[in-house]
């Protein structure tokens, strides 16, 4: 493509609006945490250990990041069959770490932190739900690049759709060791 | 050669949304296209800006139409207007408006001016209008993304007037629904369904407003034409990045901030509620904290404003120059500047929260902080001035709202320095002095730099002009009454009379104010009169106004005025102009102006 050859130092606009997509979220989430933070200084703050599946959790997002960058990989040299594979893989870690955070919840009830009872734990329903609804946005994405990759009547040979889903997934999964340092720290 | 990639970078842009939605509109080969994807899903910038400027219009009267009815209440609190009950039905039994609903009507006053006018109405209308036809591109980065923004701001819209239609009314508890009036249902009937409306359409407005931000910096920023470097642009197009840049930034934070209210409201939590008594009842709820929710809210709030003024000043300053055919005085101070409120807007929210219990110690910082904004707006002003003196001035409708600006920006701007000291505001805070101040500063002075665009960019937008004498008739109206209006408003403040009563002729200390209120409310039913008239103007003129005979009805350098008159989606018929100079060669070696497109001859130096 030469037109693009022109254009090689110059990075692809949707990949800059998702770079600008992601600043946006991590306001976000620096919103949760310093409100966290705000709150952890005032009086009757009640710590407690964090869930352990979050580690399993963590482990299974570290995998699906994997998986996705395989599956780049794949794309970019039309091994499409293995590509199908690798993002379904990726999508379906996505759906098993949506399984263990709320597995996770489900520990926390038991120790008798539920969502209106302390407000340090009301902070993890919250920070960690809004997590796992950017995650299940991406496991989203996944499912319509897969129905793309079986249209016949369209063949799309650009790889910057995957590329920007790849990097969205990437962006989750490092947000998700951020939260999870932060709150195992700030307890 | 850049040029050619912008070309065909675009190019693919449009394809990857026909892709997607099969409802082709190719520049090359035009074919035609079905009313729904022209005029109701369309993803021509140009066409998603003037549906943003419509909405934003259909909501301004709205909302002023609401500061009406309650200035009725403030101005005749012993009349009785039998009409209102006609409308209003139970809200207004016996012709005098409830202290109910003066609340709603208060709260989606401002709601409604500050987000849906003030934010989406002008940035969502200039932004996408200017940005693509003045840095020379085709459309936006993403033009699907652009017309999503478009239709989350339709439902936020649609969610929010669903609101006025329930049982219990709208949210009631101020534009800033701080808690625990916000938070719980039985505080107020405004605080019973009509306040989850009112966050739905704020998450959905939110949604809106970063769609449409990453579109602007990344069409900003990409897409320039050959030869538009950073420095060559107009300043309108630095006042949206910098506008973008903040609402990217700030508006997910209110959004965290909202949903920590929700999950107060419907999930038990206490993230702003702390030992409360409502109806005799002890709440549940307890270590939470009210101020941590302004915290968050003006985190938000004050770069909000910035949101609001930032666009006016850029449209300001280009239609100045291109008025008094001269340039811009000072362009990398005005950049400068822009830049600078940019960063401190991000570092002064406490000063709405000076008298919440704020550390004095740490207000003073944020006194110092406050203070220093000053400086770049005192430079733009004496940069807009110097930019009329001794200039050749056509005193259009557009050049006259723009001066109107920069007057209304002083005598509000000057108001903020007492403000913004945190011992004046102990007495300052919560009175009509801080109605005065935001509305001069923020509330006229935007509508004024949204005039001026309007008027000054309507016939590039419809192919017509607007009336030129019901203009002058709406400037010099709206000019005298703003100042009619607010000026008097600093006298009651100072007085102490507070903000969001509902009735002061119970108050000795206000009886004095009667005939000042009688007369504000008086001025403020001329002055909406007038906004009708423009209203008018608007959209009698989209099908009946003057024609534009000639692509540059201004003689101005930048790149919109080279498109054909009613350009197509793609915005130019062939290759996209290079641009070689910067935009406000004005009255330079004896021509009275030069385009951006004139390469830069021998003979001549470049700015």
């Amino acid at each position: 493509m030469a037109t693009m050859s022109a254009q090689k130092n110059k990075i692809h606009p949707h990949k800059f609006s998702l770079w600008i997509a992601m600043g946006s979220i991590t306001m976000m989430f620096i919103g949760f945490t310093s409100a966290y933070v705000v709150k952890r200084s005032q009086a009757n703050w009640q710590s407690f250990e964090l869930p352990s599946i979050f580690w399993i959790s963590t482990a299974v997002i570290l995998a699906s990041s994997l998986t996705i960058h395989l599956a780049v990989r794949q794309f970019k040299q039309r091994n499409m069959s293995r590509y199908k594979q690798l993002i379904t893989l990726t999508a379906i870690l996505g759906v098993l770490f949506t399984v263990c955070q709320i597995l996770g919840f489900a520990d926390m009830m038991k120790h008798n932190l539920p969502l209106d009872g302390p407000v340090s734990a009301s902070f993890i329903y919250v920070i960690v739900g809004v997590h796992i609804l950017h995650v299940l946005g991406g496991v989203v994405t996944l499912m319509v690049m897969f129905v793309r990759a079986y249209r016949t009547r369209i063949r799309t040979y650009s790889s910057v759709p995957v590329e920007v889903a790849a990097t969205y997934w990437h962006f989750v999964d490092l947000l998700w060791i951020y939260l999870l340092v932060f709150l195992s720290l700030a307890r | 050669m850049s040029n050619e990639a912008t070309l065909h970078g675009q190019h693919e842009v449009i394809h990857h949304g026909d892709d997607h939605h099969g409802n082709g509109h190719d520049h090359d080969h035009h074919h035609e296209q079905s009313f729904i994807s022209k005029y109701v899903f369309s993803m021509d910038h140009k066409m998603i800006a003037k549906q943003f400027l419509i909405t934003g219009i259909i909501w301004a009267i709205i909302g002023a139409l609401f500061s009406v009815l309650f200035r009725l209440q403030l101005g005749y609190p012993d009349a009785t207007f039998p009409w209102l009950e006609s409308i209003l039905g139970h809200w207004a039994e016996g012709g005098r408006i409830t202290p109910q609903a003066y609340y709603a009507l208060v709260t989606m006053h401002g709601t409604i001016l500050v987000f849906f006018v003030l934010t989406a109405g002008l940035s969502g209308t200039f932004s996408n209008f200017l940005i693509p036809l003045q840095v020379g591109a085709r459309d936006m980065a993403s033009p699907f993304m652009n017309m999503l923004s478009y239709w989350f701001f339709f439902m936020a819209s649609m969610v929010m007037m669903a609101s006025f239609f329930v049982q219990t009314g709208p949210a009631s508890g101020g534009w800033t629904a701080y808690p625990p009036l916000s938070a719980l249902g039985d505080a107020s009937i405004g605080s019973k369904i009509g306040m989850d409306l009112w966050l739905v359409s704020m998450a959905l407005f939110v949604v809106s407003q970063l769609l449409g931000g990453l579109n602007y910096i990344s069409t900003i920023l990409n897409l320039r034409t050959k030869g538009m470097s950073m420095t060559k642009m107009p300043l309108t197009i630095w006042s949206f990045f910098f506008t973008a840049v903040l609402g990217v930034l700030s508006f997910p934070v209110l959004l965290s901030g909202f949903i920590l209210l929700l999950f107060d409201r419907h999930g038990g939590t206490s993230f702003y509620l702390s030992e409360l008594f409502v109806k005799g009842k002890v709440l549940p709820n307890e270590g939470g904290s009210a101020i941590l929710y302004q915290h968050l809210f003006w985190f938000l709030g004050h770069p909000e404003v910035y949101i609001i003024i930032l666009p006016a000043m850029g449209m300001v300053s280009e239609v100045l120059a291109i008025n008094s055919r001269k340039p811009i005085f000072g362009y990398l101070a005005m950049v400068g500047s822009m830049f600078a409120i940019a960063i401190l807007a991000f570092l002064v929210w406490a000063h709405h929260m000076f008298v919440t219990g704020l550390n004095p110690f740490l207000g003073a910082f944020f006194v110092l902080l406050t203070l220093l904004i000053a400086v770049p707006s005192a430079i733009k002003v004496f940069n807009w001035i110097t930019t009329i003196w001794k200039g050749n001035i056509r005193f259009t409708p557009g050049s006259l709202f723009s001066i109107g600006f920069v007057s209304t920006f002083i005598s509000g701007g000057l108001t903020g320095i007492w403000l913004g000291n945190s011992s004046i505001d102990i007495h300052l805070h919560d009175t009509y002095f801080v109605i005065a101040h935001f509305h001069i500063v923020m509330g006229v002075s935007a509508f004024f730099g949204m005039f001026a665009a309007i008027y000054h960019w309507f016939p590039k937008m419809y192919g017509r002009y607007l009336n030129q004498t019901i203009g002058f008739i709406h400037f010099w109206i709206t000019m005298a009454g703003a100042y009619l209006i607010f000026w008097p408003m600093h006298y009651e403040g100072m007085a102490g009379m507070p903000r969001r009563y509902f009735d002061y002729s119970g108050w000795e200390s206000f009886k004095m104010f009667t005939e000042l209120n009688q007369f504000i409310s008086f001025v403020v039913i001329i002055v909406f009169a007038t906004q009708l008239l423009f209203v008018f103007n608007f959209f009698y003129s989209i099908f009946k106004g003057r024609k534009v005979t000639t692509t540059n009805p201004w003689q101005a350098t930048t790149l919109e005025w080279t498109t054909p008159i009613n350009p197509g989606h793609g915005n130019w018929p062939g290759e996209i102009p290079e641009v070689h100079r910067w935009p406000y060669d004005y009255s330079k070696d004896g021509k009275d102006f030069i385009p951006q497109t004139v390469p830069v001859s021998a003979d001549e130096s470049a700015h």
